[in-house]
């Protein structure tokens, strides 16, 4: 095709019908602290793998939600378990605990 | 030949028993990895079987351990277990008295006042009958305790005992039965022909007068042989296996062999070893904080032998090390659960590979603050200042962006990926050519100390200034407030740093002392081994804490690790500071002296 030096973007509707909802169940079953995440950011600011690249546990929230799990895996094998975002917290969130269940769940889902 | 037919239930069951623990270690052992079984067969012959030898008679017969935490748990275990070993020697010392050969059945000792019954003189008659009662008395003092127990476990001062399975009723109904039974059968005897000592002649002439003892003493007999056969029977299947399983313990810890990563042969002997003495209920904060009390150590370990170790039992403790501490069998608990978390662990597939090439300088300490140390700064700056004070020549190893030291990935069960952060670490300690890795964070210590294998020194920061201290180079000035230290679990009981604190602190300030300090010290409720606590629960835990530190009235709470400086200092008004914090408050640098320190230092630190 000839390149016109711009691409089209790909189609980002989401088709709530034909996403996995059980990953997101899964861990809110099991932590169930994570329904107050309020997205401020606190963990992502601290976060020892989010120093080194780009890691962020909202974005984690927001996948699981819109049930984008595709890009999870590789996402969630950065943290390091180090417990600083779990300190930060202002919700309390047992983060270190997401994120176990998270990896526990695509291996259950996979 | 001395017999009767009643003798057979007992006969029989100890065939039994003899045949099944001899099955039963004969696969343990052999199941043993091939490192133990060497450990083995190297200290077999050693003074290590003779220090073995001496352990199981102070802890298997003696329960000097359980004396220690409860006396009278102590004397029930003691009187049990010593007494009945008493009974068993003494009766075949009294046995070969009266035959005067070492051959006599091995039921002839047991029933001994059965079959003799004559006023036939032999050597020490008098004095074998009087320490025969005695020792039955004894034995029945301590059974009484235990059955008090059963019904009403405050007598003992725990909170809780252990719930009962079918082999385990079968084992305790029969041996709450043999001794009472022992007692009536040779009171009966003794009231039929007139003899016995103190105990059983007393008790045998009354019933003389009151029952028909002629008709009694047969039933009884058979009845204390039946009691005696069940128990046997039962015995290897029931929670008194215990008792076999610890001594083959005792034996294997000598040789050296410990649970490590895996789960094994060793680590099953360990988990049947456990006494279910319910000692460890009563030290865990979750259970005296939280009321949580089905995860603790024995309810774990139970779930392992009963295969379903489930999420709970596994990533709600702590693993503060309070119940290992204090467990009379000494069984490695912390170990052992983070066994079954790598069982249960799910996925080892981090790369981790963002971890750029790390950069290094060289020179002769390192300092790695850790994640931890990170989100308390007031730390690491404290640290800092030191170091220019003393003049050292070091390196700031995670000063920006670094891995983290890959212990919460240990304590999570993730091995594998822990073992990629140590190997960057690796790599950098290594070209820094440094002879000392200082760290302020004791989880980071302890990994840094047991797992990384580093062939340099590794020091807390609490070790590290003592040090300086020591050899003159750091000056401290005493303040007058009153301190109260906090051991941090990894530090404590984890690594067994109690006195170096201490020491530091009384150069500075006064030390007050809360009811539990070192080994017993609480655990500020925010450790990294536990998953799944919520925070509100760690809040309780913490305060709990808190509130018996806090007991002396400290102007200030020192502490020696960032993530109890943290979780405290959330939960008080008081002031909470790490002790380099305080020391590094306490420098006095004259600068006159510091030119002499100058030279000094090079020596002392690269030592
Ligand atoms: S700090 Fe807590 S509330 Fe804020 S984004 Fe992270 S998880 Fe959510
Ligand atoms: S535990 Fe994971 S997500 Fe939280 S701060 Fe550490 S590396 Fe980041
Ligand atoms: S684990 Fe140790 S302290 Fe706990 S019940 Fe067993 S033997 Fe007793
Ligand atoms: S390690 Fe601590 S938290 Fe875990 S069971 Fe033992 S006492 Fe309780």
């Amino acid at each position: 095709m000839k390149d016109f030096g711009f691409t089209i973007t790909k189609d980002r509707q989401i088709d709530y019908d034909q996403h996995d909802h059980r990953l997101l169940q899964f861990v809110l079953e099991n932590e169930p602290s994570f329904q107050a995440c309020i997205s401020c950011g606190g963990c992502t600011a601290t976060c020892s793998a989010g120093n080194l690249i780009d890691f962020n546990i909202r974005k984690l929230n927001m996948l699981l939600r819109r049930g984008e799990t595709e890009g999870l895996e590789k996402e969630i094998n950065k943290c390091m378990l180090c417990g600083k975002c779990m300190l930060v917290c202002p919700r309390g969130i047992n983060t270190r605990n997401v994120i176990l269940k998270i990896k526990e769940a695509i291996q259950k889902f996979r | 030949m001395a017999y009767h037919h009643f003798v057979l239930p007992f006969s029989i069951g100890m065939a039994a028993l003899f045949a099944i623990l001899m099955v039963k270690f004969t696969i343990w052992i052999v199941k043993l990895e091939s490192v133990d079984k060497r450990l083995i067969r190297k200290n077999l012959f050693s003074v290590k079987t003779l220090d073995a030898m001496g352990e199981v008679f102070m802890e298997s017969l003696l329960h000097r351990k359980i004396f220690r935490k409860n006396p009278m748990l102590g004397y029930m275990h003691m009187s049990l277990a010593f007494g009945w070993f008493l009974l068993i020697l003494f009766g075949n010392f009294q046995a070969q008295f009266y035959t005067r050969t070492m051959l006599h059945p091995p039921y002839f000792p047991i029933f001994f006042n059965f079959f003799v019954t004559t006023s036939e003189e032999y050597l020490f008659k008098a004095s074998f009958e009087f320490l025969m009662d005695l020792f039955l008395l004894i034995v029945l003092t301590g059974l009484f305790i235990a059955i008090s127990k059963r019904f009403y476990s405050r007598i003992v001062g725990l909170k809780k005992t252990t719930k009962l399975k079918f082999f385990d009723k079968l084992a305790l109904t029969s041996l709450w039965f043999i001794f009472p039974l022992r007692l009536l059968a040779e009171s009966f005897t003794s009231g039929l022909y007139n003899n016995g000592d103190f105990l059983t002649g007393s008790l045998g002439s009354f019933f003389a007068r009151h029952l028909m003892v002629e008709k009694l003493a047969l039933p009884a007999w058979w009845g204390y042989s039946l009691a005696l056969g069940f128990f046997f029977v039962a015995l290897p299947y029931s929670r008194y296996m215990h008792i076999p399983a610890e001594v083959l313990l005792i034996f294997l810890r000598k040789y050296g062999v410990r649970t490590r990563r895996e789960f094994t042969s060793y680590s099953d002997i360990e988990v049947r070893s456990c006494s279910r003495c319910g000692i460890c209920i009563d030290a865990c904060q979750i259970n005296n904080a939280l009321g949580i009390n089905n995860i603790q150590s024995v309810y774990f370990l139970r779930s392992i032998r009963e295969r379903s170790v489930g999420d709970e039992k596994l990533f709600t403790c702590m693993l503060c090390g309070r119940c290992e501490n204090i467990c009379p069998v000494g069984i490695q608990l912390s170990d052992l659960r983070m066994t079954q978390r790598n069982k249960n662990g799910v996925q080892n597939t981090s790369t981790y590979d963002f971890l750029v090439p790390p950069k290094y300088k060289v020179a002769d300490v390192l300092y790695f603050a850790g994640c931890m140390t990170h989100l308390t700064p007031a730390i690491k700056k404290s640290m800092l200042k030191i170091f220019d004070i003393a003049g050292v020549n070091y390196y700031f190893m995670d000063s920006d962006k670094e891995a983290c030291c890959g212990r919460p990935l240990i304590q999570s069960g993730h091995y594998e990926n822990a073992a990629k952060l140590m190997e960057y670490n690796k790599k950098l300690i290594r070209q820094s050519k440094a002879k000392v890795l200082v760290t302020s964070c004791p989880i980071c210590y302890k990994t840094f100390k047991e797992d990384y294998k580093l062939n340099i020194h590794v020091m807390h920061h609490t070790e590290y200034i003592l040090k300086l201290v020591e050899v003159g180079i750091l000056l401290l000035e005493k303040g007058d407030s009153k301190v109260v230290y906090h051991d941090p679990c990894e530090l404590g009981r984890g690594l067994g740093i109690y006195e170096e604190p201490r020491i530091l602190l009384n150069k500075v300030a006064r030390l007050l002392h809360p009811d539990e300090e070192r080994e017993n010290a609480f655990c500020c409720g925010g450790s990294l081994g536990s998953f799944n606590l919520s925070t509100q629960q760690r809040n309780i835990i913490r305060d709990d804490a808190l509130a018996k530190l806090m007991k002396p009235n400290p102007d200030k709470l020192i502490t020696a690790c960032p993530l109890c400086k943290k979780t405290f200092s959330k939960g008080t008004k008081v002031q909470v500071l790490d002790i380099a914090e305080l020391v590094a408050a306490s420098v006095i640098v004259p600068e006159a002296k510091k030119a002499l320190d100058m030279q000094k230092h090079e020596t002392v630190l690269v030592e």
